[in-house]
């Protein structure tokens, strides 16, 4: 899709949530513009959620997915199987979610099970089958029997998550329309990570390379780096190194992801 | 990271007038554009004063620095006159938001260098800032409104190298924007789920807000003061 404004229909979803002044301003507007047959504000919106057929047939329809493209979608879709199974079979452990938390965990479980629907749809025939998990990576974690250890590794699986996306974007530049649906899922992640975080009493932004347990510490390996485009920020700006740490995410390479995951695959 | 220089002023109207055929031809943006004729941002008889954007990859790195100036001098703000009975936990979430908003900002200032848009006027006599709701409600479209734009801006970046550093860099800095968002959003709603929202995350496929400049920049307007021409950003 070549871009998301032009129709006349109203948006799937609601337009920006503004402060009343703010929104009779822009209502104003909107009843100037119905005057002129357009809707304005939020018509983005329209052809939002993107159609499954579009983002597998409308780039690629001669030559099917670039390789490298499909690579990097199945590597997602491997997290996607990962984060899909680990929140279905939490939310089917009996007595391990308190009630309190079981609509996030719930909502969290929903969207991990469609990005699998949706990247499947995307790879078609070429899509990697699920693997084999073993959450308890080899007897080490009790995730299903044990509420904090489950948060643990969902804290994990969501940083991992947003790290993994955040390396395979620039991949993804040579499909437009697939990117766009990888941005849109990796800033998903990492509104779960955040929850997830804050959920277990840590702050929601990665603080340095900090964590507090050492058995996830891989999952934070290079977070406290403070240089972007050959800039350290700490030098050109009064905001301290903990800040200007936790003000950027940092990506993950596909073999150190791996050997995160890999903890939790059989085969 | 070297940057090209922003482009002539006697190039901008030529280029105007391409940004708006292409827009028409890709469907639908002219007449946004056109409807926004109330907007300084989307002036269609560009003001001589207005600001350019630049072109290509500087003018996608100032159209995030305008919306980090404008999120930075927002939490500056309200973290400078924080509101009546704020909790302990929402002021120390107020100064994290500063902090990471003039971070953002500083680095991109940084990085544009002598291409970038000068410190861009705002008005936020919309906000009450002595108001917890008026000051968390304006944060999240903020917050939600950034998240877009970067999810919609990462294709305008050209695909050479400097293109994907600088896709890059934008993942990098999206994410903890969405992070934002899940906090505020959280602080200011009873419901659980409201973090990820069916307002902000599409129900079928699980895909967060994605905007394109025009969208982006026509949501920003009422706070912008400074008169902008836009008309380099590249199109989607």
């Amino acid at each position: 899709m070549s871009n998301t404004t032009s129709s006349d229909t109203p948006p799937s979803m609601p337009s920006l949530d503004l402060e009343p002044e703010i929104t009779e301003r822009l209502t104003s507007r909107r009843d100037a513009l119905r005057g002129a047959g357009v809707w304005g504000l939020g018509a983005a919106l329209a052809s939002l959620p993107l159609g499954l057929g579009v983002l597998a047939k409308s780039a690629f329809a001669q030559q099917g997915i670039p390789q490298q493209v499909q690579d990097i979608l199945n590597f997602a879709l491997t997290l996607e199987y990962l984060e899909a199974e680990y929140y279905t079979l939490g939310m089917a452990a009996p007595g391990l979610i308190p009630a309190a938390h079981r609509p996030i965990f719930d909502l969290i479980r929903v969207h991990e099970v469609q990005h699998v629907e949706l990247l499947q749809s995307v790879l078609g025939g070429a899509a990697v089958a699920k693997p084999e998990f073993d959450f308890t990576a080899g007897g080490a974690f009790a995730p299903f029997t044990d509420y904090a250890q489950f948060q643990v590794l969902a804290q994990a699986f969501e940083d991992t998550g947003v790290r993994a996306y955040k390396g395979g974007a620039a991949g993804l530049a040579v499909a437009p329309d697939l990117l766009d649906a990888g941005l849109q899922i990796h800033s998903v992640e990492a509104r779960h990570a955040s929850e997830v975080r804050a959920l277990r009493g840590q702050s929601r932004w990665i603080q340095f390379a900090d964590t507090d347990v050492a058995a996830i510490a891989a999952v934070y390996a290079g977070e406290d780096n403070t240089t972007h485009a050959g800039i350290d920020v700490t030098g050109i700006t009064n905001v301290g190194p903990l800040g200007v740490t936790e003000a950027w995410d940092e990506p993950l390479g596909v073999p150190e992801v791996l050997e995160i995951a890999g903890l939790f695959i059989v085969s | 990271m070297p940057l090209p220089e922003t482009q002539s002023p006697d190039l901008k109207l030529t280029n105007r007038r391409e940004f708006l055929a292409r827009s028409a031809m890709a469907g639908g943006v002219i007449v946004f554009a056109a409807a926004c004729s109330d907007s300084r941002i989307l002036d269609p008889d560009p003001d001589p004063e207005a600001v350019s954007f630049g072109t290509g990859n500087v003018a996608v790195l100032n159209y995030a620095y305008l919306l980090e100036q404008l999120e930075a001098a927002f939490y500056i703000m309200a973290a400078s006159n924080f509101y009546d009975g704020i909790s302990t936990a929402e002021q120390n979430l107020l100064r994290d938001l500063r902090d990471h908003e003039v971070a953002h900002r500083d680095f991109l200032a940084t990085a544009l260098g002598g291409a970038a848009l000068p410190t861009i006027e705002f008005d936020f006599s919309a906000v009450d800032f002595g108001s917890r709701t008026s000051v968390l409600t304006t944060a999240r479209t903020f917050e939600d409104l950034g998240v877009s734009a970067y999810n919609g801006a990462g294709r305008l970046f050209t695909t050479d190298t400097e293109g994907a550093a600088l896709l890059t860099i934008a993942g990098k800095i999206v994410s903890v924007e969405a992070r934002h968002a899940a906090a505020v959003r959280s602080a200011i709603s009873s419901d659980p789920q409201a973090f990820a929202g069916s307002d902000v995350v599409d129900t079928t496929h699980a895909l967060d807000v994605l905007r394109r400049p025009p969208e982006v920049l026509a949501a920003a307007a009422p706070f912008v003061v400074t008169a902008l021409d836009p008309s380099g950003i590249p199109t989607a």
